[in-house]
């Protein structure tokens, strides 16, 4: 590697390493620890462990950037990094369209159904105390 | 300690689906009325609709901060229903088909609250219906030649899109597909109460229906100046008619009855 990089100058990039494994440990961590505590639900954590173990990959193997970069046809790594970062939330936020759809047709049909039961409810107990008064009668 | 009297059982007949809101319904036609807000016209409505014909009348209450439902209930004319929270115009109605379907009633007139349709014309929605000609009958606010009512420049192009997109999907032309003044026969009830469109429904509903081979026909009834409220087509603009449009061409591309 005969000529630097502009942007290598002066830049210990071992430390940049640490500062990548502790905080894709810590995210993968702060997830797996959210699911134990019943925060998120299994089924809406996988993406994000999924995203936070090819974080962790990827700061432990450095050269799997530079092939990953060179497989896509991008020159510069990082930009790499934050395709495949963006590809991820992209998906995570759809998936949360989609929750949030299912939960809105759900809302919905309690809302009708608490409506009927209620009218039911009511139509009822007016006939319960017609017949009570009836029966004192 | 006094105990409640138990429940006295009037028959020893099984209940069947249609008996189980016994003492609700006392024709074989529901008029529905979905309300946000419109106290201001609920009472006058249904007492112009119960001189109108001895039909059954649902108020469907969608959270209205107003009072509409209390004074729909103080008429002693209409049951009731009153939402816990709002759902817009597209869940209250389905919320009507439900209750339709669960009394077994044959027919269903939606009236919007706003005092907008006629009410002396659900005689002749009816009575098509009745005569089984279609299974949906829409009271248009247009004659053949596209007049007869005023409405803004917007409303007008709107209403030509989804007509235009109805002849294509669906092949049916259906000149006033945004109007909420439509009857209902029993099929038709029995499957919107399982499948209807949600926020902006009813164009949505007529590809829906169409497709799933419904019978739909279109008659001109004359309409009332709006006394007050606001339209929810003019406010709701341009987002209203990318919503619809593309809801109607995803319920063509859709699988039948889904």
């Amino acid at each position: 590697m005969g000529n630097k990089a502009p942007y290598s100058i002066d830049v210990n990039i071992f430390k940049m390493q640490y500062i990548a494994i502790i905080g894709s440990v810590l995210l993968l961590v702060f997830i797996l620890n959210l699911i134990r505590r019943k925060r998120i639900k299994e089924e809406y954590s996988l993406l994000w462990l999924l995203l936070s173990v090819v974080f962790l990959v990827l700061s432990l193997w450095r050269e799997g950037l530079d092939y990953i970069s060179k497989l896509m046809g991008v020159a510069y790594p990082p930009a790499a990094l934050f395709l495949i970062l963006l590809m991820a939330i992209f998906m995570i936020l759809i998936q949360f369209s989609i929750i949030i759809s299912k939960q809105a047709e759900n809302s919905k049909n309690l809302t009708q159904e608490h409506g009927l039961l209620k009218f039911e409810h009511d139509n009822l107990r007016d006939r319960v105390k017609h017949l009570e008064d009836k029966i004192k009668e | 300690m006094k105990s409640i009297a138990p429940v006295v059982y009037l028959s020893k007949k099984p209940i069947h689906e249609e008996e189980i809101g016994f003492g609700v319904r006392t024709s074989d036609t529901l008029i529905i009325i979905p309300a946000f807000n419109e106290a201001w016209n609920i009472t006058h409505l249904i007492k112009e609709i119960k001189s109108e014909g001895n039909w059954d009348i649902l108020v469907i209450d969608d959270a209205s901060f107003d009072g509409t439902g209390k004074l729909a209930k103080k008429t002693k004319m209409a049951h009731v229903i009153s939402l816990p929270h709002n759902l817009g115009i597209g869940g209250s109605v389905q919320t009507g088909f439900k209750f339709a379907n669960k009394h077994g009633y044959k027919y269903i007139v939606q009236v919007d609250g706003d005092g907008q349709h006629n009410v002396n014309e659900i005689g002749r929605l009816l009575k098509l219906i009745k005569l089984e000609k279609a299974d949906i009958v829409v009271g248009s606010r247009f004659n053949k030649k596209h007049k007869g009512y005023k409405s803004s420049y917007f409303r007008r192009w709107g209403i030509k899109i989804f007509e235009l997109l109805g002849l294509i999907l669906i092949q049916q032309r259906i000149k006033d597909s945004t109007s909420g003044f439509r009857a209902y026969n029993r099929e038709t009830i029995k499957f919107l109460s399982k499948f209807y469109p949600v926020d902006y429904p009813e164009p949505e509903a007529i590809i829906l229906l169409g497709k799933n081979g419904f019978r739909i026909s279109e008659v001109f009834t004359k309409m009332n100046p709006r006394k007050g409220g606001k339209s929810s087509l003019n406010k709701r603009g341009i987002f209203y008619m990318l919503k619809v449009s593309l809801g109607m061409i995803m319920t063509y591309l859709r699988p039948k009855s889904a």
